[in-house]
């Protein structure tokens, strides 16, 4: 190698070595920038996680804050003589003459009992204020169960009245001037003489979760809002899941693609973004006037959150069938499996999980309806626990609604009770969902 | 597409002079995918008991006529096929034949192997079951054994045929999915690059197990591997642009090939 090449050789040798060092210097000027991006980037990420998490704790701690003095309720024990005359002044002990007994007179009796100095006939009334009207459904529940009670004393529990159970509770402050809040004076002072008898006492509140709906807070309960809710949810799931998902195995699986399947698919995706009361609308023209269905019935609520689900299910459940990998089928068809053998013995399988997590948000989505079932008369007072899908009913929703309308200060704490009640049964859900995917996905 | 219509003459023996021994009778096939033509008036053979072999290069159409005789392109909404692929005399494509007993006759091994994901016995006993063929649970144990026997599995999965098949290895797999296919006894067993997925060994083991099943099975394989073609096959058969251009007795075709593209597909001028 002459010097000449050997000179050219290490000059090229430098030249790519600077080109080099240039890549990596570029490169490096780069990094920087990238990397702060990627940190930037991640703390947006931060940010944003912690900004919803904060407003999570903000909305269970209002709720939970207002609602759970609601789960106990404060109630009076007093001893009430089952007079004949006021129960049953015939003495035939039958059932027809028993249930028009002057249950309330005998409360009443008993209370005027305790106060013997209360005689003026406003302070008579004002007194009988601090008790539950329910006292005297009470008494009769115990004397109908047991006619032997009559011309015995026994000791009932019944609440107090709303007003005196915030008292307790500390919602109604003493300190407020009488004018300014619903109690008087005296009827504070004839609570304190309650108490101090050892009288009042509190307890879990079951009324709230055996009772339907009252205008008496003392006396309102969830329990027909959740049987209704039940009801409906049972009437959209029968119907909305085997219709969707046989119509996304149809669209999916066999029909043929072309101008009608397109139009049938716009109008799927177009169906979900409806808003739900115009599906009330539609339940209300369609299932109430036209086929005559009975107003506010679980049945009719069902078939109307039937329609607003059916979309959602049906577009889950494509997706879920479009995932499963082809070569299944193939494999499938391959050995002579004809396509609905295929379908239900190897793809329907694999799409359950995504099937049922479709339909599982639909349900939940279902749950905490309120607008269309407004418009079928599901926001009707009933006071009835429904029997069946048929009876007039309301849903939870509908109920927190109704609570939420209503004025008196105790159903400001039972609206936030019904919240937590119904975000227990969607917590419930979407555990039921979560644990049904994970049983289908071990199939793999 | 009138020059694309007419028959192309295939070099070397695409038609066998012995027609009892004829397994499979393709004439004057065109595939269309929609406007595309795939298979361009193939007339071929395929002889019962051995193994032929398609090979050509990447989209020459090999794949797409072997599943044109278990009609999987049926599967494909703007596939079409004309002219006749006759199984034992009897046109495939006739609206007589059912297609679900066709591919009971007709078995298929896939490119990537393919076990349902459910256990190994459940993967072989699924074709049994769907076509009736077994009344006894005794009946179908002996055939899942026996299956699982012949595809040179049994030994290695006897301990764990409650496992799922999807737990094997790749060759282990692609075995499973072969007995899966001999579980129903098919007459023809259709296999499109069934060793493309899996290593040396594997390879070498599914070969071992073609020549194998030649004695009961006719076999058509498609692969990108000559040597694999060589070694396995007894008759080949290469396509090129859709077209047989050449179809002999495997020796002849890799010693002695007539058409040029042939000679130069094997000597690896192209492909």
């Amino acid at each position: 190698m002459s010097t000449a090449e050997k000179q050219m050789d290490t000059n090229t040798a430098s030249a790519s070595d600077i080109r080099k060092r240039k890549i990596a210097d570029v490169v490096n000027a780069g990094l920087k920038r990238r990397y702060a991006a990627e940190r930037r980037f991640r703390f947006y990420g931060i940010a944003a996680i912690a900004l919803s998490l904060i407003m999570l704790v903000v909305l269970f701690v209002t709720i939970l804050g207002n609602g759970l003095t609601a789960f106990v309720q404060t109630r009076v024990t007093m001893d009430v003589v089952v007079s004949a005359e006021r129960i049953d002044p015939q003495g035939t002990r039958k059932r027809e003459d028993l249930i028009t007994g002057d249950y309330q007179g005998a409360v009443r009796d008993a209370v005027l009992a305790l106060f013997p100095d209360v005689t003026s006939r406003k302070d008579r009334k004002d007194l009988m204020e601090l008790f539950s009207t329910g006292a005297g459904y009470e008494l009769q529940k115990q004397v109908m169960a047991n006619p032997d009670l009559i011309g015995k004393t026994i000791r009932i529990e019944v609440p107090v009245a709303s007003e005196f159970d915030m008292l307790a509770k500390g919602y109604i402050s003493r300190t407020v001037p009488e004018a300014e809040r619903k109690i008087s004076d005296k009827q504070i002072a004839w609570y304190d003489a309650l108490k101090s008898k050892g009288m009042i006492s509190t307890g879990f509140n079951t009324t709230l979760f055996s009772a339907g709906d009252s205008r008496q807070p003392e006396l309102a309960g969830l329990w027909g809002a959740v049987v209704g809710s039940f009801y409906t949810l049972v009437v959209t799931l029968a119907l909305s899941f085997p219709i969707g998902v046989a119509a996304a195995i149809y669209l999916e699986e066999f029909a043929p693609k072309n101008k009608w399947t397109d139009i049938i698919e716009v109008n799927i995706n177009n169906l979900a973004a409806v808003p739900s009361i115009v599906f009330g609308l539609l339940g209300l023209a369609v299932f109430l006037q036209f086929f005559g269905l009975p107003r506010s019935a679980p049945v009719v609520g069902g078939l109307v959150l039937m329609l607003m689900n059916l979309p959602i299910i049906i577009i889950a459940s494509r997706a879920a069938l479009k995932s499963v990998p082809p070569s299944i089928r193939e494999a499938a068809l391959g050995l002579g499996a004809s396509k609905l053998q295929m379908i239900f013995h190897h793809v329907l399988p694999l799409a359950m999980p995504g099937m049922l997590t479709g339909t599982i948000i639909g349900m939940a989505h279902a749950l905490g309806e309120t607008a269309p079932l407004l418009m079928i008369g599901m926001v009707a007072f009933v006071v009835d626990i429904p029997h069946t899908p048929l009876d007039p009913s309301t849903v939870l929703p509908v109920q927190i609604y109704l609570w939420a309308d209503s004025p008196e200060r105790a159903f400001v704490e039972r609206t936030s009770a019904a919240i937590i009640v119904l975000l227990g049964f969607l917590i419930l859900m979407n555990a039921a969902a979560v644990l049904l995917r994970k049983k289908f996905e071990r199939r793999w | 597409m009138p020059e694309a219509m007419e028959t192309q003459m295939t070099a070397g023996t695409p038609l066998l002079s012995d027609t009892s021994a004829v397994k499979v009778a393709a004439r004057d096939v065109n595939v269309f995918y929609g406007e595309k033509h795939a298979i361009k008036g193939v007339n071929l053979d395929i002889k019962q008991n051995e193994v032929t072999a398609f090979i050509g290069p990447s989209g020459c159409g090999k794949s797409t006529f072997l599943r044109s005789i278990n009609r999987m392109n049926d599967t494909i909404d703007i596939c079409r096929v004309t002219g006749s692929i006759a199984l034992d005399g009897g046109n495939v494509y006739d609206r007589s034949i059912d297609v679900v007993q066709l591919r009971a006759r007709v078995g298929m091994v896939f490119q990537k192997p393919n076990p349902f994901p459910k256990s190994i016995y459940e993967n072989v006993a699924y074709g049994p079951r769907i076509h009736g063929l077994c009344r006894h649970k005794d009946e179908l144990d002996e055939v899942v054994m026996g299956s699982l026997e012949r595809a040179g599995l049994l030994n290695e999965v006897k301990d764990r045929l409650d496992q799922p098949g999807t737990g094997l290895s790749g060759g282990q797999q692609q075995r499973l999915c072969i007995a899966r296919a001999i579980a129903v006894n098919p007459e023809v067993i259709l296999m499109d690059e069934p060793c493309s997925a899996l290593d040396p060994i594997a390879t070498a083991k599914i070969e071992e197990l073609i020549d194998e099943l030649r004695e009961n099975f006719t076999i058509v394989i498609v692969t990108h591997s000559m040597q694999q073609a060589a070694r396995v096959s007894q008759r080949t058969a290469f396509f090129h642009l859709g077209t047989l251009i050449e179809c002999s007795d495997t020796e002849q075709v890799f010693t002695n090939p007539i058409h040029k593209l042939t000679q130069g597909y094997i000597t690896g001028r192209f492909g």
